[in-house]
Protein backbone atom coordinates (compact mmCIF):
# COMPACT_ATOMS: atom_id res chain seq x y z
CA UNK A 1 0.00 0.00 0.00
CA UNK A 2 1.15 3.44 -1.00
CA UNK A 3 2.28 5.66 2.34
CA UNK A 4 -0.05 8.56 2.59
CA UNK A 5 1.12 11.84 3.50
CA UNK A 6 0.19 13.33 6.63
CA UNK A 7 -1.41 16.40 4.71
CA UNK A 8 -3.81 13.30 2.54
CA UNK A 9 -4.31 11.59 5.85
CA UNK A 10 -5.57 14.73 7.45
CA UNK A 11 -8.34 15.22 4.77
CA UNK A 12 -8.92 11.32 4.73
CA UNK A 13 -9.44 11.33 8.62
CA UNK A 14 -11.50 14.34 7.69
CA UNK A 15 -14.01 13.17 5.32
CA UNK A 16 -15.02 10.08 7.74
CA UNK A 17 -15.33 12.74 10.91
CA UNK A 18 -17.65 14.22 8.68
CA UNK A 19 -19.74 11.79 7.51
CA UNK A 20 -20.28 10.70 11.00
CA UNK A 21 -21.00 13.99 11.89
CA UNK A 22 -24.02 14.44 9.48
CA UNK A 23 -25.15 10.68 10.88
CA UNK A 24 -25.33 12.10 14.44
CA UNK A 25 -26.94 15.62 13.09
CA UNK A 26 -29.62 13.81 10.54
CA UNK A 27 -30.59 11.21 13.72
CA UNK A 28 -30.96 13.81 16.52
CA UNK A 29 -32.05 17.22 14.96
CA UNK A 30 -33.51 15.42 12.07
CA UNK A 31 -36.91 13.52 11.06
CA UNK A 32 -35.66 10.39 11.15
CA UNK A 33 -36.83 7.63 12.34
CA UNK A 34 -34.26 6.15 15.19
CA UNK A 35 -35.62 2.38 14.07
CA UNK A 36 -33.73 3.55 9.97
CA UNK A 37 -30.69 5.02 11.45
CA UNK A 38 -30.37 5.28 15.83
CA UNK A 39 -27.68 8.05 16.66
CA UNK A 40 -24.82 7.50 16.17
CA UNK A 41 -24.34 7.98 20.16
CA UNK A 42 -26.81 5.16 20.98
CA UNK A 43 -24.60 2.87 18.79
CA UNK A 44 -21.55 3.61 20.04
CA UNK A 45 -23.00 3.19 23.60
CA UNK A 46 -24.20 -0.22 22.65
CA UNK A 47 -20.61 -1.34 21.00
CA UNK A 48 -18.64 -0.54 24.07
CA UNK A 49 -21.13 -2.68 25.93
CA UNK A 50 -20.95 -5.46 23.44
CA UNK A 51 -17.44 -5.42 23.81
CA UNK A 52 -17.46 -5.02 27.50
CA UNK A 53 -19.89 -7.78 27.87
CA UNK A 54 -18.37 -10.66 25.71
CA UNK A 55 -21.82 -11.51 24.92
CA UNK A 56 -20.22 -11.74 21.14
CA UNK A 57 -18.09 -14.66 22.29
CA UNK A 58 -20.75 -17.52 21.31
CA UNK A 59 -21.61 -15.88 17.49
CA UNK A 60 -17.97 -14.93 17.07
CA UNK A 61 -16.43 -18.09 17.61
CA UNK A 62 -19.39 -19.76 15.58
CA UNK A 63 -18.47 -17.64 12.40
CA UNK A 64 -14.78 -17.94 13.21
CA UNK A 65 -14.94 -21.47 13.51
CA UNK A 66 -16.86 -22.14 10.22
CA UNK A 67 -14.56 -19.59 8.75
CA UNK A 68 -11.51 -21.61 9.94
CA UNK A 69 -12.55 -24.96 8.70
CA UNK A 70 -13.94 -23.54 5.46
CA UNK A 71 -10.46 -22.13 4.61
CA UNK A 72 -8.65 -25.18 5.80
CA UNK A 73 -10.24 -27.25 3.24
CA UNK A 74 -10.05 -24.76 0.49
CA UNK A 75 -6.93 -24.17 1.03
CA UNK A 76 -5.82 -27.66 1.26
CA UNK A 77 -7.85 -28.79 -1.58
CA UNK A 78 -6.88 -25.40 -3.62
CA UNK A 79 -3.41 -25.88 -3.25
CA UNK A 80 -3.58 -29.73 -3.72
CA UNK A 81 -5.80 -29.55 -6.67
CA UNK A 82 -3.59 -27.18 -7.97
CA UNK A 83 -0.27 -28.63 -7.84
CA UNK A 84 -1.61 -31.54 -9.37
CA UNK A 85 -3.21 -29.72 -12.38
CA UNK A 86 0.24 -27.60 -12.75
CA UNK A 87 2.31 -30.85 -13.75
CA UNK A 88 1.47 -30.72 -17.10
CA UNK A 89 1.10 -28.40 -19.70
CA UNK A 90 -1.87 -30.85 -21.28
CA UNK A 91 -3.93 -30.82 -17.55
CA UNK A 92 -3.42 -27.26 -17.42
CA UNK A 93 -5.11 -26.79 -20.59
CA UNK A 94 -7.81 -28.82 -19.56
CA UNK A 95 -8.52 -27.53 -16.02
CA UNK A 96 -7.22 -23.76 -16.11
CA UNK A 97 -10.23 -22.52 -18.53
CA UNK A 98 -12.96 -25.07 -16.52
CA UNK A 99 -11.81 -23.74 -13.28
CA UNK A 100 -12.19 -20.49 -14.29
CA UNK A 101 -15.70 -21.09 -16.34
CA UNK A 102 -17.00 -22.52 -12.38
CA UNK A 103 -15.32 -19.48 -10.90
CA UNK A 104 -17.50 -17.20 -12.70
CA UNK A 105 -20.76 -19.71 -11.70
CA UNK A 106 -22.58 -17.68 -8.69
CA UNK A 107 -22.03 -20.26 -6.27
CA UNK A 108 -24.38 -18.99 -3.29
CA UNK A 109 -26.99 -20.88 -5.66
CA UNK A 110 -25.76 -23.77 -3.83
CA UNK A 111 -26.63 -22.73 -0.78
CA UNK A 112 -29.89 -24.11 -0.34
CA UNK A 113 -28.39 -27.48 -1.58
CA UNK A 114 -26.38 -27.41 1.35
CA UNK A 115 -28.68 -26.89 3.74
CA UNK A 116 -30.62 -29.71 2.60
CA UNK A 117 -27.05 -31.82 2.85
CA UNK A 118 -25.49 -30.19 6.00
CA UNK A 119 -28.73 -28.80 7.91
CA UNK A 120 -28.81 -25.52 9.05
CA UNK A 121 -25.97 -25.98 11.43
CA UNK A 122 -22.45 -24.75 10.90
CA UNK A 123 -22.22 -27.59 8.15
CA UNK A 124 -23.47 -25.90 5.18
CA UNK A 125 -21.77 -22.30 6.02
CA UNK A 126 -18.88 -24.45 5.62
CA UNK A 127 -19.45 -26.21 3.12
CA UNK A 128 -20.33 -22.48 1.29
CA UNK A 129 -17.09 -20.95 2.49
CA UNK A 130 -14.93 -23.71 1.25
CA UNK A 131 -16.69 -24.08 -2.24
CA UNK A 132 -16.42 -20.03 -2.72
CA UNK A 133 -12.69 -19.97 -1.44
CA UNK A 134 -11.73 -23.07 -3.54
CA UNK A 135 -11.61 -21.31 -6.87
CA UNK A 136 -9.49 -18.01 -6.14
CA UNK A 137 -6.86 -20.51 -4.40
CA UNK A 138 -6.89 -23.48 -6.93
CA UNK A 139 -6.46 -20.78 -10.03
CA UNK A 140 -3.82 -19.12 -8.73
CA UNK A 141 -2.07 -22.08 -7.69
CA UNK A 142 -1.97 -23.35 -11.33
CA UNK A 143 -1.13 -19.73 -12.48
CA UNK A 144 1.94 -19.57 -9.61
CA UNK A 145 3.29 -22.68 -10.41
CA UNK A 146 2.71 -23.16 -14.31
CA UNK A 147 4.15 -19.62 -15.13
CA UNK A 148 7.45 -19.78 -12.58
CA UNK A 149 10.20 -18.09 -15.17
CA UNK A 150 12.07 -20.64 -17.14
CA UNK A 151 15.07 -19.29 -16.60
CA UNK A 152 15.33 -19.85 -12.44
CA UNK A 153 14.03 -23.94 -13.69
CA UNK A 154 17.13 -24.00 -16.34
CA UNK A 155 19.33 -22.65 -13.54
CA UNK A 156 18.50 -24.92 -11.12
CA UNK A 157 18.71 -27.73 -13.62
CA UNK A 158 22.11 -26.89 -15.03
CA UNK A 159 23.56 -27.10 -11.27
CA UNK A 160 21.89 -30.37 -10.57
CA UNK A 161 18.65 -29.93 -8.96
CA UNK A 162 16.46 -32.77 -7.81
CA UNK A 163 12.97 -33.16 -8.34
CA UNK A 164 12.26 -32.37 -4.78
CA UNK A 165 14.66 -29.71 -4.58
CA UNK A 166 13.31 -27.99 -7.60
CA UNK A 167 10.02 -28.13 -6.25
CA UNK A 168 11.01 -27.06 -2.78
CA UNK A 169 13.57 -24.21 -3.52
CA UNK A 170 12.34 -23.23 -6.75
CA UNK A 171 9.15 -23.53 -7.80
CA UNK A 172 7.13 -23.14 -4.85
CA UNK A 173 9.31 -20.19 -3.83
CA UNK A 174 8.88 -18.58 -7.40
CA UNK A 175 5.08 -18.92 -6.90
CA UNK A 176 4.51 -17.83 -3.45
CA UNK A 177 3.44 -14.47 -4.40
CA UNK A 178 0.57 -15.56 -6.49
CA UNK A 179 -0.28 -18.19 -4.02
CA UNK A 180 -0.45 -16.36 -1.28
CA UNK A 181 -2.66 -13.82 -3.20
CA UNK A 182 -5.10 -16.57 -3.89
CA UNK A 183 -5.29 -18.02 -0.53
CA UNK A 184 -6.02 -14.17 0.74
CA UNK A 185 -8.90 -13.90 -1.92
CA UNK A 186 -9.83 -17.09 -0.85
CA UNK A 187 -10.30 -16.01 2.71
CA UNK A 188 -12.08 -12.89 2.08
CA UNK A 189 -14.44 -14.63 -0.18
CA UNK A 190 -15.05 -17.68 2.94
CA UNK A 191 -15.47 -15.37 5.50
CA UNK A 192 -18.23 -12.80 3.34
CA UNK A 193 -19.65 -15.77 2.27
CA UNK A 194 -20.34 -17.06 5.65
CA UNK A 195 -21.29 -14.12 6.67
CA UNK A 196 -23.68 -14.05 3.99
CA UNK A 197 -25.31 -17.15 4.42
CA UNK A 198 -25.12 -16.94 7.90
CA UNK A 199 -28.01 -14.45 7.75
CA UNK A 200 -30.23 -16.94 5.12
CA UNK A 201 -30.69 -19.70 7.79
CA UNK A 202 -28.46 -20.77 10.98
CA UNK A 203 -28.81 -21.09 14.23
CA UNK A 204 -26.42 -19.08 15.50
CA UNK A 205 -23.33 -16.73 13.93
CA UNK A 206 -22.64 -13.08 13.77
CA UNK A 207 -24.43 -12.87 10.50
CA UNK A 208 -27.96 -14.74 12.13
CA UNK A 209 -26.98 -12.60 15.44
CA UNK A 210 -27.38 -9.48 12.92
CA UNK A 211 -30.87 -10.29 11.08
CA UNK A 212 -32.33 -11.52 14.13
CA UNK A 213 -31.34 -8.10 16.09
CA UNK A 214 -33.05 -6.26 12.52
CA UNK A 215 -36.09 -8.26 13.34
CA UNK A 216 -36.45 -7.45 16.59
CA UNK A 217 -36.27 -3.37 15.40
CA UNK A 218 -33.29 -3.22 17.74
CA UNK A 219 -31.13 -1.27 15.01
CA UNK A 220 -29.14 0.82 17.29
CA UNK A 221 -27.63 -3.18 19.06
CA UNK A 222 -27.19 -4.31 14.97
CA UNK A 223 -25.38 -1.45 14.17
CA UNK A 224 -23.15 -2.26 16.61
CA UNK A 225 -22.55 -5.79 15.68
CA UNK A 226 -22.11 -4.60 12.23
CA UNK A 227 -19.25 -2.59 13.59
CA UNK A 228 -18.21 -5.27 15.24
CA UNK A 229 -18.00 -7.82 12.36
CA UNK A 230 -15.94 -4.73 10.49
CA UNK A 231 -13.11 -4.54 13.26
CA UNK A 232 -13.31 -8.42 12.69
CA UNK A 233 -12.37 -7.90 8.86
CA UNK A 234 -10.08 -5.14 9.12
CA UNK A 235 -8.21 -7.58 11.42
CA UNK A 236 -8.33 -10.64 9.56
CA UNK A 237 -7.40 -8.29 6.55
CA UNK A 238 -4.50 -6.33 8.24
CA UNK A 239 -3.21 -9.75 9.33
CA UNK A 240 -2.98 -11.09 6.13
CA UNK A 241 -1.39 -8.34 4.79
CA UNK A 242 1.12 -8.64 6.90
CA UNK A 243 1.68 -12.31 6.21
CA UNK A 244 1.93 -11.70 2.59
CA UNK A 245 4.72 -8.49 3.14
CA UNK A 246 6.61 -10.67 5.18
CA UNK A 247 6.76 -14.07 2.67
CA UNK A 248 6.20 -12.51 -0.66
CA UNK A 249 8.77 -10.09 -1.93
CA UNK A 250 12.37 -9.50 -1.24
CA UNK A 251 13.25 -5.98 -0.28
CA UNK A 252 13.67 -4.54 -3.70
CA UNK B 1 41.17 -40.61 -19.82
CA UNK B 2 44.10 -39.00 -21.69
CA UNK B 3 45.86 -35.83 -21.60
CA UNK B 4 44.49 -35.45 -25.49
CA UNK B 5 40.94 -36.38 -24.64
CA UNK B 6 39.03 -32.79 -25.60
CA UNK B 7 37.29 -31.03 -22.80
CA UNK B 8 34.40 -30.96 -24.96
CA UNK B 9 33.75 -32.85 -28.50
CA UNK B 10 30.51 -32.16 -30.63
CA UNK B 11 30.20 -34.11 -33.62
CA UNK B 12 27.99 -33.88 -36.34
CA UNK B 13 24.73 -32.27 -34.16
CA UNK B 14 21.49 -30.71 -35.57
CA UNK B 15 18.82 -29.10 -34.12
CA UNK B 16 15.84 -27.82 -35.18
CA UNK B 17 12.61 -26.37 -34.39
CA UNK B 18 9.12 -26.85 -35.53
CA UNK B 19 8.16 -30.73 -37.68
CA UNK B 20 10.12 -31.80 -40.35
CA UNK B 21 8.56 -30.56 -43.25
CA UNK B 22 6.66 -27.81 -41.45
CA UNK B 23 6.49 -24.66 -43.46
CA UNK B 24 7.86 -22.77 -40.17
CA UNK B 25 10.62 -25.35 -39.56
CA UNK B 26 13.92 -23.78 -38.51
CA UNK B 27 17.09 -25.20 -38.48
CA UNK B 28 18.68 -23.88 -35.76
CA UNK B 29 22.04 -25.64 -35.77
CA UNK B 30 23.06 -27.92 -39.15
CA UNK B 31 25.75 -30.64 -39.43
CA UNK B 32 28.43 -28.79 -36.56
CA UNK B 33 31.67 -30.73 -35.27
CA UNK B 34 33.69 -28.87 -32.93
CA UNK B 35 36.04 -29.37 -30.33
CA UNK B 36 37.54 -27.70 -27.21
CA UNK B 37 40.65 -28.59 -25.58
CA UNK B 38 41.08 -28.63 -22.14
CA UNK B 39 41.40 -24.53 -20.24
CA UNK B 40 40.80 -23.10 -23.48
CA UNK B 41 38.65 -19.85 -24.00
CA UNK B 42 36.46 -20.31 -27.17
CA UNK B 43 34.12 -17.58 -28.35
CA UNK B 44 31.20 -18.45 -30.35
CA UNK B 45 29.91 -15.29 -32.48
CA UNK B 46 27.26 -14.89 -34.91
CA UNK B 47 24.25 -13.37 -36.28
CA UNK B 48 20.97 -13.61 -34.31
CA UNK B 49 19.61 -17.14 -34.80
CA UNK B 50 22.43 -18.96 -35.82
CA UNK B 51 22.34 -21.66 -32.83
CA UNK B 52 24.89 -20.26 -30.98
CA UNK B 53 23.00 -20.43 -27.61
CA UNK B 54 21.39 -23.87 -29.20
CA UNK B 55 24.93 -25.46 -29.01
CA UNK B 56 26.18 -23.83 -25.59
CA UNK B 57 22.88 -25.93 -24.51
CA UNK B 58 23.47 -28.82 -26.12
CA UNK B 59 27.33 -28.85 -24.53
CA UNK B 60 25.97 -28.12 -20.92
CA UNK B 61 23.09 -31.23 -21.59
CA UNK B 62 20.14 -28.45 -21.16
CA UNK B 63 18.98 -29.72 -24.64
CA UNK B 64 19.16 -32.96 -26.68
CA UNK B 65 20.56 -33.00 -30.36
CA UNK B 66 17.88 -34.32 -33.18
CA UNK B 67 21.35 -36.13 -34.77
CA UNK B 68 24.81 -36.08 -33.47
CA UNK B 69 26.69 -36.54 -30.33
CA UNK B 70 28.04 -34.32 -27.51
CA UNK B 71 30.82 -35.91 -25.35
CA UNK B 72 32.73 -34.22 -22.14
CA UNK B 73 35.93 -35.29 -20.93
CA UNK B 74 35.29 -38.33 -23.22
CA UNK B 75 31.93 -39.08 -21.59
CA UNK B 76 28.85 -38.64 -24.18
CA UNK B 77 26.13 -36.32 -22.69
CA UNK B 78 22.39 -36.61 -22.41
CA UNK B 79 21.52 -34.79 -19.31
CA UNK B 80 23.18 -31.78 -17.44
CA UNK B 81 26.40 -32.88 -15.68
CA UNK B 82 26.50 -30.35 -12.88
CA UNK B 83 29.69 -31.52 -11.53
CA UNK B 84 32.07 -30.80 -14.41
CA UNK B 85 29.90 -28.27 -16.69
CA UNK B 86 28.62 -24.73 -14.79
CA UNK B 87 26.56 -21.97 -16.37
CA UNK B 88 26.38 -18.52 -16.29
CA UNK B 89 22.99 -17.50 -18.21
CA UNK B 90 22.16 -14.44 -20.35
CA UNK B 91 19.79 -12.82 -18.27
CA UNK B 92 19.72 -12.72 -14.38
CA UNK B 93 18.92 -16.45 -13.27
CA UNK B 94 19.72 -15.90 -9.40
CA UNK B 95 16.81 -16.83 -7.67
CA UNK B 96 15.25 -13.04 -6.35
CA UNK B 97 14.01 -14.57 -3.34
CA UNK B 98 17.37 -15.53 -1.92
CA UNK B 99 20.21 -13.04 -0.80
CA UNK B 100 23.68 -12.95 -3.04
CA UNK B 101 25.54 -15.55 -0.50
CA UNK B 102 22.00 -18.15 -0.11
CA UNK B 103 22.02 -17.99 -3.92
CA UNK B 104 25.43 -19.34 -3.83
CA UNK B 105 24.68 -21.98 -1.21
CA UNK B 106 21.80 -22.98 -3.12
CA UNK B 107 23.68 -23.95 -6.01
CA UNK B 108 25.92 -25.76 -4.13
CA UNK B 109 22.97 -27.85 -2.20
CA UNK B 110 21.86 -28.65 -6.09
CA UNK B 111 25.17 -29.99 -7.41
CA UNK B 112 25.80 -31.76 -3.76
CA UNK B 113 28.20 -30.10 -2.12
CA UNK B 114 28.42 -31.24 1.35
CA UNK B 115 26.80 -28.80 3.85
CA UNK B 116 30.07 -27.32 5.89
CA UNK B 117 31.72 -26.68 2.58
CA UNK B 118 29.28 -24.15 1.40
CA UNK B 119 29.57 -21.36 3.20
CA UNK B 120 33.35 -21.03 3.04
CA UNK B 121 33.43 -21.67 -0.76
CA UNK B 122 30.73 -19.30 -1.69
CA UNK B 123 32.67 -16.86 -0.10
CA UNK B 124 35.80 -17.48 -1.46
CA UNK B 125 34.13 -17.39 -4.86
CA UNK B 126 32.10 -13.65 -3.62
CA UNK B 127 35.97 -12.68 -3.06
CA UNK B 128 36.99 -13.27 -6.34
CA UNK B 129 34.34 -11.30 -8.23
CA UNK B 130 35.00 -8.67 -6.12
CA UNK B 131 31.37 -8.97 -4.32
CA UNK B 132 31.92 -9.79 -0.97
CA UNK B 133 30.22 -6.52 0.76
CA UNK B 134 27.34 -7.60 -1.17
CA UNK B 135 26.79 -10.93 0.31
CA UNK B 136 23.71 -10.19 1.76
CA UNK B 137 21.99 -8.03 -0.45
CA UNK B 138 19.11 -9.44 -2.69
CA UNK B 139 19.50 -9.38 -6.28
CA UNK B 140 17.28 -6.70 -6.87
CA UNK B 141 19.17 -4.65 -4.59
CA UNK B 142 22.33 -5.21 -7.19
CA UNK B 143 23.31 -3.57 -10.41
CA UNK B 144 23.18 -4.86 -13.95
CA UNK B 145 26.88 -6.16 -13.79
CA UNK B 146 26.59 -6.89 -10.00
CA UNK B 147 24.71 -9.26 -10.40
CA UNK B 148 25.75 -10.83 -13.47
CA UNK B 149 29.60 -11.24 -10.93
CA UNK B 150 27.06 -12.70 -8.48
CA UNK B 151 26.08 -15.19 -11.17
CA UNK B 152 29.50 -16.03 -12.16
CA UNK B 153 30.36 -16.71 -8.24
CA UNK B 154 27.65 -18.89 -8.02
CA UNK B 155 29.16 -20.93 -11.23
CA UNK B 156 33.07 -20.38 -9.52
CA UNK B 157 31.51 -21.79 -6.79
CA UNK B 158 30.81 -25.12 -8.00
CA UNK B 159 34.05 -25.47 -9.08
CA UNK B 160 33.55 -27.26 -12.16
CA UNK B 161 36.10 -27.93 -15.08
CA UNK B 162 33.74 -26.56 -17.52
CA UNK B 163 32.24 -23.07 -17.52
CA UNK B 164 29.73 -22.13 -20.58
CA UNK B 165 28.76 -18.65 -20.38
CA UNK B 166 25.77 -17.42 -23.22
CA UNK B 167 26.18 -13.57 -23.38
CA UNK B 168 26.87 -13.06 -20.17
CA UNK B 169 27.02 -9.39 -20.51
CA UNK B 170 24.48 -8.68 -22.94
CA UNK B 171 22.56 -7.00 -20.88
CA UNK B 172 24.84 -4.46 -20.04
CA UNK B 173 26.35 -0.92 -20.82
CA UNK B 174 29.63 -1.00 -23.12
CA UNK B 175 31.45 0.57 -20.05
CA UNK B 176 30.73 -2.06 -17.68
CA UNK B 177 30.99 -5.23 -19.83
CA UNK B 178 34.58 -3.79 -20.71
CA UNK B 179 35.38 -3.72 -17.40
CA UNK B 180 33.76 -6.92 -16.45
CA UNK B 181 35.88 -8.83 -19.56
CA UNK B 182 39.00 -7.27 -18.15
CA UNK B 183 38.39 -8.76 -14.72
CA UNK B 184 36.81 -12.12 -16.35
CA UNK B 185 40.29 -12.48 -18.17
CA UNK B 186 42.75 -12.28 -15.13
CA UNK B 187 40.09 -14.86 -13.24
CA UNK B 188 39.85 -17.07 -15.95
CA UNK B 189 43.33 -17.37 -16.53
CA UNK B 190 43.91 -18.44 -12.59
CA UNK B 191 41.47 -20.83 -12.86
CA UNK B 192 42.26 -23.02 -15.54
CA UNK B 193 38.96 -23.58 -16.66
CA UNK B 194 37.75 -24.68 -20.20
CA UNK B 195 35.48 -22.21 -21.16
CA UNK B 196 32.30 -21.59 -23.94
CA UNK B 197 31.27 -18.21 -24.34
CA UNK B 198 28.53 -16.63 -26.85
CA UNK B 199 28.60 -13.20 -27.62
CA UNK B 200 27.88 -10.14 -29.68
CA UNK B 201 30.76 -8.42 -28.92
CA UNK B 202 33.20 -8.66 -31.87
CA UNK B 203 36.02 -6.79 -29.07
CA UNK B 204 34.48 -9.02 -26.46
CA UNK B 205 35.34 -12.11 -28.39
CA UNK B 206 38.81 -11.21 -29.47
CA UNK B 207 39.40 -9.92 -25.93
CA UNK B 208 38.70 -12.97 -23.79
CA UNK B 209 39.07 -16.09 -26.36
CA UNK B 210 41.93 -18.07 -27.58
CA UNK B 211 39.30 -18.70 -30.57
CA UNK B 212 36.50 -17.65 -31.82
CA UNK B 213 34.20 -19.66 -33.96
CA UNK B 214 32.37 -17.47 -36.50
CA UNK B 215 28.53 -18.84 -37.37
CA UNK B 216 26.98 -18.89 -40.76
CA UNK B 217 23.74 -17.35 -40.57
CA UNK B 218 20.47 -20.06 -40.44
CA UNK B 219 21.16 -22.78 -40.63
CA UNK B 220 23.97 -21.94 -37.98
CA UNK B 221 27.44 -24.11 -39.08
CA UNK B 222 30.71 -22.90 -37.90
CA UNK B 223 31.93 -21.06 -40.78
CA UNK B 224 35.48 -20.52 -39.69
CA UNK B 225 37.72 -20.27 -36.55
CA UNK B 226 40.15 -17.60 -35.72
CA UNK B 227 43.02 -18.18 -33.88
CA UNK B 228 43.82 -14.98 -31.35
CA UNK B 229 46.79 -16.22 -29.75
CA UNK B 230 47.78 -14.00 -27.20
CA UNK B 231 48.81 -15.28 -23.89
CA UNK B 232 46.21 -14.54 -20.28
CA UNK B 233 45.62 -13.02 -18.36
CA UNK B 234 45.21 -10.17 -21.29
CA UNK B 235 46.22 -6.45 -20.31
CA UNK B 236 44.30 -3.44 -20.62
CA UNK B 237 46.74 -2.85 -23.57
CA UNK B 238 45.71 -5.74 -25.32
CA UNK B 239 42.77 -3.83 -25.73
CA UNK B 240 43.64 -1.16 -27.80
CA UNK B 241 46.44 -2.99 -29.89
CA UNK B 242 46.77 -3.11 -33.54
CA UNK B 243 46.55 -6.78 -33.45
CA UNK B 244 43.33 -7.05 -31.80
CA UNK B 245 41.61 -4.15 -34.51
CA UNK B 246 43.25 -6.50 -36.82
CA UNK B 247 41.34 -9.44 -35.34
CA UNK B 248 38.33 -7.65 -34.97
CA UNK B 249 38.27 -6.29 -38.54
CA UNK B 250 38.84 -9.35 -39.79
CA UNK B 251 35.38 -11.54 -37.81
CA UNK B 252 33.45 -8.04 -39.37
CA UNK B 253 34.31 -9.20 -42.55
CA UNK B 254 33.41 -12.89 -42.06
CA UNK B 255 30.10 -12.05 -39.99
CA UNK B 256 29.16 -9.02 -42.68
CA UNK B 257 27.73 -10.84 -45.05
CA UNK B 258 25.75 -13.70 -42.83
CA UNK B 259 23.88 -10.46 -41.06
CA UNK B 260 22.83 -9.27 -44.27
CA UNK B 261 21.47 -12.22 -44.97
CA UNK B 262 19.60 -12.42 -41.41
CA UNK B 263 18.35 -9.24 -41.75
CA UNK B 264 16.77 -9.90 -45.49
CA UNK B 265 15.53 -13.82 -44.21
CA UNK B 266 14.11 -12.39 -40.63
CA UNK B 267 10.38 -11.16 -41.67
CA UNK B 268 9.91 -15.27 -42.52
CA UNK B 269 11.79 -16.70 -39.70
CA UNK B 270 10.63 -16.17 -36.19
CA UNK B 271 11.56 -19.26 -33.84
CA UNK B 272 9.41 -17.99 -31.22
CA UNK B 273 6.63 -18.71 -33.65
CA UNK B 274 7.56 -22.34 -34.38
CA UNK B 275 7.37 -24.91 -31.58
CA UNK B 276 10.33 -26.60 -30.97
CA UNK B 277 10.80 -30.47 -31.94
CA UNK B 278 12.44 -31.20 -28.70
CA UNK B 279 11.99 -29.20 -25.64
CA UNK B 280 14.45 -28.64 -22.62
CA UNK B 281 13.47 -31.67 -20.74
CA UNK B 282 10.62 -31.45 -18.49
CA UNK B 283 12.14 -30.39 -14.47
CA UNK B 284 9.54 -32.20 -13.43
CA UNK B 285 9.51 -35.64 -14.43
Amino acid sequence: MKRLRFAERLVQVGFVAAVLLAWQIATTRGHLSPLFLPPLVSVYRDFVSLLASGKFWPDLRTTLYELALGFVIAAVAGTVIGYAVSRSGYSVKIFDPLFAGLYAIPAILLFPLYVLFFGIGPGSKIAMGATIAFFPVVLSTIAGLSYVNRSYVTAARSMGASPPQMFWSVMLPAALPVLLTGLRMGLILAFLSILGTETISSFSGLGHRIVELGENLDTSNMFAYILFVIAIALLLNAGLSFAEARWKEPPA
Amino acid sequence: MTQTTPAIRVEGVTRAYGAEGDRLRVVALEDTSLSVARGELLALIGPSGCGKSTLLNLMGGLAEPASGQVWIDGERIRAPLPRKVAFVFQETALFPWRTVLENLKLGMAFQGVPKEQRYSRARESLNAVGLADFADHYPAQLSGGMKQRAQLARALALQTDILLMDEPFAALDEQTRMVLGEDLSVLLARTGKTIVFVTHSLIEAVFLADRVAVFTARPGRIKTIIPVNEPHPRSRSFMTSEKLSRLRNQIYELLHDEIRRTIADSPTLDTSAAKPLYTLRDPQK
